[in-house]
């Protein structure tokens, strides 16, 4: 190597607009999940509805999300709304509102399966002791419902944060738009850019991501230790 | 809704979905075997390879995949390693997967409980012996909801293959719009043709689930 190509990351502001750009999907991540855990609560509570059509309803909601990658869901919205509802939506709006839909679903079931996994004594011996059902929900429901959901929830986050790296091909300028910029405008100066920008965005995302999966492990270890 | 132009543009759908059946078909058997290979490298507890394993699953687990791919399509050649957009799609794939496929088998191992491997010991079975015939078989049945779980995941990933010139259906599609500015057909064909592909996996993949699960319970 004649030339070290690094340089490329720390030539004027570059690593600083690469973080920016970083900062830019770290944000629709969070909002999306931020909304996702407040829908994924209703989303859970509607699939365990004493109404089979409802259970019925997002049961096929879940599995559509399921099924269609992300990035359909990203063309979906994009294309569909400007097309249809005469909407220019923003990438970054578009994005947000997939994000939700496709974290809404999946909370919904981590909320449903944590929702049974309480036994039915839990219920009985709070009415036992003659809490309200509300207080049962409060202070004895709602706190395990939590443990149990949270390392789950930390992995949907990373998921999310992992899967923001798609809304560049719907055009969003984030972390991946930003770097494309360096690599074209030092494309005669350093050669090698290519390789050092996208590496540089390979080890941010895994930085961002490696203590959330590793949060989630240890929760989930924890609450196990508990358990037993 | 334009028919004649669906019928028109379906043979292009057909061909690029047959595109993503072979290669996550490819990638899917890959992710597996490597997953194998490096959860025997972790139960084994061989020196420096397990270290080794143990980052690289981090690794691929923690990047997304359009970042592994552009840094294979557009990185790597500036070191002198070109790869073929179609190579760069299976590698990219067999990378991230065998992350997961490994972590899949790895709970599976670590579901079989010690007794049956002190019981393998204590009738004389090698190390090997015991993983082969005792901790295996036991973990696979463990792994195999998680393992189909991945493989609808892989088998999703692959829509961001058109992000490094493949023709793939996300490429057909956004091709479509931009050629001839028929979103709705495009789309439409776009969502039947993920459906007709994963539905299908997808009920195999929970009736299997329930299978085993019911497997569990006999014991």
């Amino acid at each position: 190597m004649r030339d070290m190509g690094i340089s490329v990351l720390f030539q004027g502001n570059n690593f600083v607009r690469l973080l920016i750009g970083l900062l830019a999907s770290l944000r629709i991540a969070a909002i999306a999940m931020a909304l996702s855990v407040v829908f994924g609560v209703l989303v859970g509570m509607m699939m365990r509805s004493k109404h089979g059509w409802i259970r019925f309803l997002c049961r096929c909601y879940l599995e559509v999300v399921r099924i269609m990658p992300q990035l359909v869901l990203l063309f979906l919205v994009y294309f569909g709304a400007a097309k249809h509802l005469g909407i220019d939506m923003s990438g970054e709006v578009a994005a947000i509102l997939v994000f939700t839909f496709w974290g809404a679903a999946e909370m919904g079931d981590l909320v449903r399966s944590s929702l049974i996994s309480i036994p039915k004594h839990q219920y009985d011996s709070g009415y036992a002791l003659g809490l309200t059902k509300w207080q049962v929900t409060v202070h004895i429901i709602i706190p395990q419902t939590v443990k149990r959901l949270l390392p789950s929830g930390v992995n949907l986050l990373t998921r999310m944060i992992k899967t923001t790296s798609l809304v560049v091909l719907i055009g969003v300028v984030e972390v991946v738009k930003v770097g494309k910029q360096i690599i074209d405008a030092s494309r005669y100066t350093v050669p090698t850019s290519a390789l050092w920008v996208y590496g540089a965005i390979f080890l941010l995302y895994f930085i961002i991501c490696y203590p959330f999966s590793k949060l989630a492990t240890s929760l989930e270890r924890h609450r196990k230790e508990e358990s037993v | 809704m334009d028919l004649a132009f669906i019928k028109e543009y379906l043979p292009m759908y057909q061909e690029a979905a047959l595109l993503t059946i072979r290669i996550a078909a490819i990638g899917i058997v890959g992710a597996i075997l490597l997953g194998l290979v490096c959860s025997l490298i972790k139960q084994l507890h061989i020196p420096v390879l397990r270290q080794l394993v143990q980052s690289y699953i981090e690794l691929s687990r923690n990047t997304p995949l359009l970042i592994q791919l552009f840094f294979l399509y557009f990185g790597l050649p500036k070191l002198g390693i070109v790869l073929e957009s179609e190579t760069c799609a299976i590698v990219g794939l067999i990378f991230l997967g065998g992350g997961y496929m490994a972590e899949a088998f790895r709970s599976g191992m670590e579901a079989v409980s010690e007794s049956q491997r002190q019981s393998a010991y204590s009738l004389g079975m090698t190390q090997m012996q015991t993983i082969r015939y005792v901790v295996l078989p036991q973990a696979v049945a463990t792994s195999v909801p998680v393992i189909c779980a991945n493989m609808i995941f892989l088998i999703k990933e692959t829509s961001v293959f058109s992000a490094v010139a493949l023709a793939d259906l996300m490429y057909v599609a956004k091709d479509l719009i931009g050629i001839y500015y028929k979103t709705d057909e495009a789309l439409f064909m776009l969502v039947m043709a993920y459906l007709v592909l994963l539905l299908p996996i997808s009920l195999i993949c929970s009736w299997i689930e329930r299978r085993v699960r019911y497997a569990g319970y006999g014991n």
